[in-house]
């Protein structure tokens, strides 16, 4: 059926075993090799950034590292560009509010 | 079997590829070409001039060879058949192997994960040092010395603005592509195709096979905008099939074609639900009363391509519009500088593989210090004067519609990075009196954010009526201080 096919299905993939990564402290099963906007996008994830000005979600846009739309904060580093940073075990990844260094600041992004 | 009228149609440019000896210029080994970009522009100039006896450093940002039209999914995802995202597979077999042996032989050096942010040119004897930042944060500093350059730096999507267009679920079509080739995703499982281009249809047509349900496939251009041009697109039968067939193929997926027409917004509350579809009239304009609601989870929208130039730029090479000026051996102004692909005017791979066959010989043969014979690449030359033919005809059937800025409402964020509405942009040339690109962008603050204009120049310049500028952006990517303030002192790699 067309509705349940997949792109892994599409190219026969044979990934290696899912390794775990955590989305704002939930866990996320995350395919070797995939970025994290990959990985986030097959999560359901489609936005991971409030903009500075007005708090607007945001995701991926370009896809290939121009629009810096899909900035994230990885292990407490914020600002990487999820569309080409690789998702790798163990990773803390963090929806973005604003410039994501003003956490702390605005008392925001202490999620429990 | 081609079928995108932005493939290769032939092959011949990398026929070459193992024939090491022949043309080999034994005694010159040892000058080096830095080629920059390795999408088919990249790895056909890198192939040429590594056969012809120089020495290349294959410099890439991405992990893995192929560029935007090969993008090949992550080793670990392990694609039994991942040609099933491709067309020109063979082509791409050549490419591939011819750069696996060219590294095993060591002609060939390949940096994969380097974003180069700068070339300088030292003077006439050191030539060129090419500084890249590696990583999965790209601060590592890296540089690498060249004799001579190649830039096959490519392009990026262009979209024009409209309301809702960013909303999460709104990606460029090549996005769209690149995650799916890439990534083996999808971001949804409803999608909506959109703008205007050829590039539409590989994407409409991937995402529809990857299991996406393609709800409609919306192109501004017309049936009629075709036919005018019929008699120039006729001439190029072989691309005519190639249209033919992704359209074939969406027929049997059953996607909505609907021409001359365009998505005129994007509703969803945080997160992409539907979009407004509407028909256009002969001049562009919305027909009144044609709007149509389609539900849909995914936007991909693009209105062309634009050509990376920034590295050009930043070593002072003449641009002729938006693209690298070149001559008819791909030399840019710049001594020593090659350009080739969609970073000298887009018109699809085929093209990109002549320009690079072209550009690595003729950098082989002035490194070693011929003067290059043009019948060596006379097949290339044939099949770029054919390609940039067809393109012309292509780009006056799907230019940008006219008049979408009449339905970019006052609220629309035109500068995504620093959230400038179209009524600030409006107001810094209706009342504040700006009348050129660079002083909308100094009152309104309209590409100073992190892309430095590359999304909102083209949505600017619409919106002012004022010319597109050439950025003169001082580097290619962000760059940490702490790099900058070392650059002077960095030893090359090599
Ligand atoms: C996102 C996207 C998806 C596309 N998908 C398709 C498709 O599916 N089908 C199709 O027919 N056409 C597609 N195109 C059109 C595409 O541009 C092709 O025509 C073709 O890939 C152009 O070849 P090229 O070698 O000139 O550039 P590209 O293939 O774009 O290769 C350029 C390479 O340069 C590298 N690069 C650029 N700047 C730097 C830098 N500063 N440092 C290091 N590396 C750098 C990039 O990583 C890239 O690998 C796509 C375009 C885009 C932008
Ligand atoms: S999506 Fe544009 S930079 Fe990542």
């Amino acid at each position: 059926m067309n509705s349940k096919r997949t792109p892994l299905d599409l190219v026969r993939a044979e990934p290696e075993p899912a390794h775990t990564a955590t989305f704002d402290g939930t866990q996320l099963a995350v395919l070797p090799g995939q970025t994290v906007a990959a990985a986030l996008w097959s999560a359901g994830v489609t936005a991971w950034r409030t903009t500075r000005g007005t708090g607007e979600p945001r995701g991926v846009f370009c896809g290939i590292g121009v629009c810096f739309d899909c900035l994230v904060t990885v292990n407490g580093r914020p600002n990487q560009r999820a569309c080409l940073v690789r998702a790798e075990p163990g990773d803390d990844i963090r929806t973005q509010h604003g410039t994501g260094h003003d956490d702390s600041a605005e008392g925001r992004g202490h999620e429990s | 079997m081609s079928r995108n009228p932005y493939e290769a149609s032939d092959v011949h440019d990398v026929h070459d590829v193992h024939d090491v000896h022949e043309d080999a210029d034994g005694g010159a080994a040892g000058r080096s070409l830095a080629v920059i970009g390795a999408g088919p522009a990249g790895l056909a100039a890198a192939l040429a001039a590594a056969v012809r006896g120089s020495r290349v450093t294959l410099i890439d940002a991405g992990t893995q060879a192929g560029g935007q039209f090969y993008r090949q999914p992550a080793e670990e995802l392990g694609a039994r058949r991942p040609q099933a995202l491709h067309h020109q597979w063979r082509t791409w077999e050549r490419l591939r192997d011819g750069l696996a042996d060219q590294i095993a032989t060591g002609r060939i050096i390949h940096l994969t994960d380097h974003h180069v942010w700068c070339v300088e040119r030292l003077d006439e004897a050191s030539g060129f040092l090419v500084h890249a930042l590696r990583g999965p944060a790209q601060e590592d500093p890296s540089v690498v010395r060249a004799d001579a350059v190649v830039l096959a730096t490519g392009a990026y999507e262009k979209v024009l603005p409209f309301p809702g267009w960013t909303l999460p679920g709104v990606i460029t079509a090549g996005g769209a592509q690149a995650m799916l080739k890439g990534g083996l995703v999808l971001q949804g499982r409803t999608a909506v195709v959109a703008g205007t281009g050829p590039l539409l249809l590989p994407v409409a047509a991937g995402l529809a096979a990857a299991g996406a349900e393609v709800a409609a496939l919306v192109e501004s251009a017309g049936a009629q905008d075709v036919a005018r041009h019929a008699r120039n697109l006729a001439a190029h039968p072989d691309k005519l099939v190639d249209g033919a067939g992704y359209v074939a193929e969406l027929m049997r997926r059953r996607v909505r074609l609907k021409a001359r027409h365009a998505v005129v917004a994007a509703h969803g509350d945080g997160v992409l639900e539907a979009v407004t579809v509407a028909a256009l009239d002969r001049d562009g304009r919305v027909a009144p009363g044609s709007e149509q609601v389609i539900r849909c989870d995914t936007l991909a929208v693009g209105h062309g391509l634009l050509p990376h130039t920034d590295l050009a730029e930043t070593i002072g090479c003449r641009l002729e519009g938006p693209a690298v000026a070149v001559d008819d051996e791909q030399r840019t102004d710049v001594h020593g500088v090659w350009a080739a692909g969609e970073a000298t005017g887009v018109g699809g791979a085929a093209l990109s593989l002549a320009e690079g066959h072209i550009a690595g010989c003729s950098a082989a043969a002035r490194l070693a210090g011929r003067e290059p014979d043009p019948r060596a690449w006379e097949e290339a030359a044939k099949s770029r004067a054919r390609s940039r033919e067809f393109i012309a005809s292509l780009d006056a059937v799907f230019a940008p519609r006219a008049h979408w800025a009449e339905q970019v409402t006052d609220d629309t964020v035109v500068c995504r990075c620093e959230e400038v509405p179209a009524s600030a942009i409006r107001e810094a040339v209706g009342e504040l009196g700006a009348t050129d690109a660079r002083t909308v962008k100094l009152l309104t603050r309209a590409g100073m954010g992190w892309c430095q204009g590359r999304m909102c120049g083209p949505a600017v310049a619409g919106l002012t009526g004022c010319e597109p500028v050439p950025s003169r952006r001082p580097f290619a990517r962000p760059v940490p201080l702490g790099v900058l303030a070392r650059a002077g002192e960095d030893l090359p790699d090599e």
